[in-house]
């Protein structure tokens, strides 16, 4: 007998289409409402949209009238287009991960003084659970925050801090990185926020003395790179992560 | 586990009786008899596998050999990529040359001149199967070995097969003992792609979100097969063929990431259809941990003959009970066909039933992994009440099976969204009455087979709501006199009712009526009747007599009222209905 092992189907990576219960397969869910009322017009016009997505084979599965003349429709279909996979590049903070007592043994090593960290929840934003979760004692899913690492001197100053006021904090406080927390995204207002930020650094010639890092569920690092920040994090993210990237990054630029 | 439906035990005892009295009647029915897959099990477990040049797998060729039927060759081409929907070649051709009581060679068992054979030739059980298959040896041509020589030598080589099932049996406990279970009610999943090379990666996917069973779908059709095809397999419609090799394959795999997750993750497949014992032995070869066995399934859902379904179920149910595999009972199949809360005492008839029969083939209460399902309709006022009292009543009647608890299918509608919704009472259900294994519901239920992640967001939903109300069934207690005690207490009394009416109609006149799942089933009807035959006097077959031993269920017809057996073997050779034609469906039963 063939080895199985052999015999299970391989994914091209230069042309990867979504999996379902077969390598290749394409298949795909979605589920949408349309402005008309619900009947065979309806179901026809959803897999027209469907096929037009570049989706083959458009299989309505659900079609139910919600009121006012809109219908509900759930369709499954195969995905006839697919991506390069293999030569996709996506910016990633690379600094190595460390944990809470590496990170307090590396400021004691390589950088030789406590560190200060200041954080803020910008603009009118009032979501705090972000900058809390890295910065609080008791911190975020089994990880103790900033403020709890003792080479690290850590000021959380909460929410609706206006970026002048968190200047000035970073100033007087003697800044080594500053952390900002966006979690409001409507009308892009985070952009414009951490935008100005930036400016507002650059103008104080502050820029190239902190290391600059921003947060939030809509952030990615890619983002905060376009946006002039040295990093920025997403969901999911814990004080060691922005920890060992500041401390990393303080060391590469000197700033220690 | 503390009673709290207030459900009167004294009932509880007559339905069991009555259920007793249906079972004593059955076995004491199929020990007069045999079948063309009895005795293909008892080759596979002296060690005969492959196919010969026509793709016939070697259990049937000889078996077809013996019997001298004329006709009676499966279709050809039965390895991997066959159809899968032939219709079973003999299923319905009547009783033909040498099947029925005249014996032709197979009537007092395969094991005999194949064992014969092998002594006279000195070759193994493999290459005589071969020799016979291919070679055109004829086993009846060869120098009789002597009775006592062949049968000395027919137990010991049975002794020999039932090694290797221990050997199994022996592997399974160390790995529960080292890596340990998942808590009850088990996470089952199935996977149904048709190609078992994906099924070992959807299974592994599976058994790493956090699958506790894992069950290989088969096949449309491979119940109407009267054979077991071969090899690993590729092409399959709506699921992928029960083979051995396929077995071997998924176990490996399964065993791998056992090892990964630190969680020993059982496989399952179905012993249901023409080949009952066959897939038993094969599991019983491969470590199965679960199989689907049920009295009746093959009877009223895929139209195989009821005497045919019967005989088999006895023999595959005594090898799952020595394998150590917990057989999963299909009583959720008659809510697909009838109204849940109407049909709802009949599930819990066949519940008793099944555990009758059980017991009968040595099956321990802790291997009784008796079926119900959440059908009702989710639009009922109090349905779930409804639902919570038919679980509990289970938990109740049948304390120590690991109940197999089915999730709605029925009233699923496409829309996944409340689908999954549905899926969740389910899982509230299963865990406030603390089911043995969960079979998880699929919000695409009624759309496709479960896509990858269909099968993650149903795990996550189970063990989600499993953990947050883990020990509420330590909490909750039901008012005597509400809904849901009452409720029980009406279904039981129903049951009970139905199995005393089953008993005086005698059990395949009932089937013939309808009873069960409003579907009607006669004695002569069915597919696979022709591959039924009464026993003859000097019937031999080495497995089951070891097994009884060793099942400690005493010597063939022991546990029967000698009446029904002697009934049961009169009404057969009376010759009512023709002999294989099925005896008259009224004899034996005590009326």
């Amino acid at each position: 007998m063939a080895n199985w092992r052999n015999e299970i189907a391989k994914v091209d990576l230069t042309r990867v289409r979504p999996y379902g219960d077969t390598m290749d397969d394409g298949k795909v869910q979605l589920s949408f409402s349309l402005p008309v009322p619900d009947g065979p017009e309806a179901v026809e016009a959803a897999r027209q949209l469907a096929a037009k997505m570049g989706l083959a084979e458009p299989v309505v599965v659900h079609h139910e009238d919600i009121g006012e003349g809109f219908t509900f429709l759930i369709l499954y279909g195969r995905c006839t287009h697919s991506v390069d996979y293999a030569h996709i590049q996506v910016p990633k903070v690379d600094a190595p991960r460390m944990g809470f007592d590496e990170i307090n043994r590396f400021i004691r090593e390589r950088i030789g003084r406590k560190i200060t960290v200041v954080g803020a929840c910008t603009g009118t934003d009032a979501h705090t659970v972000g900058i809390d979760a890295i910065m609080n004692m008791k911190g975020y899913h089994g990880e103790y925050g900033l403020e709890r690492y003792p080479e690290i001197r850590a000021f959380n100053l909460g929410s609706q801090v206006e970026n002048e006021e968190l200047l000035k904090a970073a100033i007087e406080l003697e800044a080594d990185a500053i952390l900002v927390s966006q979690v409001v995204t409507q009308k892009d207002v985070h952009i414009h926020n951490l935008a100005a930020l930036v400016d507002l650094l650059e103008a104080e010639g502050l820029r190239e003395r902190v290391v600059l890092v921003c947060g939030g569920p809509r952030i990615t690092h890619e983002l905060a790179l376009e946006l002039g920040y040295d990093a920025g994090f997403g969901p999911g993210t814990v004080a060691p992560d922005v920890a060992s990237f500041i401390v990393h990054e303080m060391v590469r630029r000197g700033l220690a | 586990m503390t009673p709290k439906l207030h459900l009167d035990e004294a009932w509880i005892a007559r339905g069991r009786a009555a259920a007793g009295r249906i079972a004593d009647w059955m076995e004491a029915f199929t020990q007069a008899r045999t079948t063309v897959a009895v005795e293909r099990t008892v080759l596979r477990l002296l060690g005969v596998d492959g196919v010969n040049a026509q793709g016939v797998p070697l259990p049937n060729a000889v078996v077809d050999a013996v019997q001298g039927a004329v006709g009676g060759a499966i279709p050809a081409g039965c390895g991997q990529g066959m159809g899968g929907v032939s219709a079973d070649a003999r299923g319905n051709a009547g009783a033909g040359p040498g099947s029925g009581g005249r014996g032709g060679g197979l009537a007092d068992g395969i094991a005999r001149p194949f064992v014969n054979g092998m002594l006279a030739t000195g070759l193994s059980a493999q290459a005589l199967a071969e020799a016979v298959a291919e070679g055109g040896l004829r086993l009846e041509e060869l120098p009789d070995m002597g009775e006592a020589a062949v049968r000395q030598a027919a137990l010991r080589l049975a002794e020999e097969g039932l090694a290797r099932i221990d050997k199994n049996r022996r592997r399974r406990e160390e790995l529960l003992a080292r890596l340990g279970e998942g808590p009850a009610p088990l996470l089952y999943v199935i996977v149904a792609t048709g190609n078992i090379y994906e099924d070992v990666v959807q299974a592994r996917a599976a058994a790493r979100q956090g699958a506790d069973i894992i069950a290989v779908i088969r096949s449309t059709g491979q119940s109407l097969l009267d054979y077991v095809p071969y090899g690993a397999t590729t092409e399959g419609y709506g699921g992928t063929y029960a083979t051995q090799e396929n077995f071997r394959i998924m176990r490996e795999a399964l065993d791998e990431v056992s090892e990964e997750v630190g969680r020993y993750v059982r496989l399952c497949n179905y012993c249901s259809g023409l080949c009952m014992p066959e897939i038993a032995a094969m599991g019983a070869l491969e470590r199965l941990d679960v199989m689907l066995n049920d009295a009746l399934y093959g009877i009223l859902f895929r139209d195989i003959n009821p005497q045919r379904t019967l005989i088999d179920q006895m023999f595959s149910r005594m090898i799952n009970a020595y394998a150590g595999v917990i057989i999963n009972t299909g009583e959720d199949n008659y809510l697909t066909t009838a109204d849940a809360v109407q049909a709802a005492h009949t599930v819990l008839a066949s519940q008793f039933i099944n555990e009758q029969f059980a017991l009968r083939a040595g099956l321990r209460e802790e291997q009784m992994g008796l079926g119900h399902a959440f059908e009702m309709d989710p639009m009922l006022e109090d349905g779930f009440l409804l639902e919570v009292a038919q679980a509990q009543m289970a938990r109740e009647i049948f304390p120590r099976a690991p109940l197999k608890y089915m999730p709605p299918t029925k009233h699923m509608t496409g829309n996944i969204f409340r689908g999954h919704v549905q899926d969740a009472m389910f899982n509230l259900a299963g865990i406030l009455t603390q089911q043995g294994i969960q079979l998880l519901g699929m919000m695409t239920e009624q759309i496709h087979t479960p896509l990858l992640s269909d099968r993650h967001l149903s795990l996550e939903a189970a063990r989600y709501i499993f953990r947050n109300a883990r020990h509420l069934g330590d909490e909750v207690v039901f008012r005597p006199d509400g809904r849901i005690a009452r409720r029980a207490q009406t279904v039981l009394r129903e049951a009970v009712e139905l199995l005393e009416r089953i008993e005086r109609m005698g059990f395949l006149e009932a089937l013939a009526e309808g009873v069960f799942a409003d579907v009607r089933r006669t004695p002569a009807g069915g597919r696979g009747l022709s591959g039924v035959l009464m026993r003859g006097p000097a019937y031999f077959n080495p497995f089951e007599e070891l097994l009884r031993d060793r099942l400690g269920l005493g010597p063939a017809g022991g546990r029967g009222t000698a009446r029904a057996a002697a009934e049961a073997v009169r009404g057969g050779s009376s010759g009512a209905l023709g002999a294989a034609g099925g005896t008259d469906p009224g004899a034996g039963v005590s009326a």
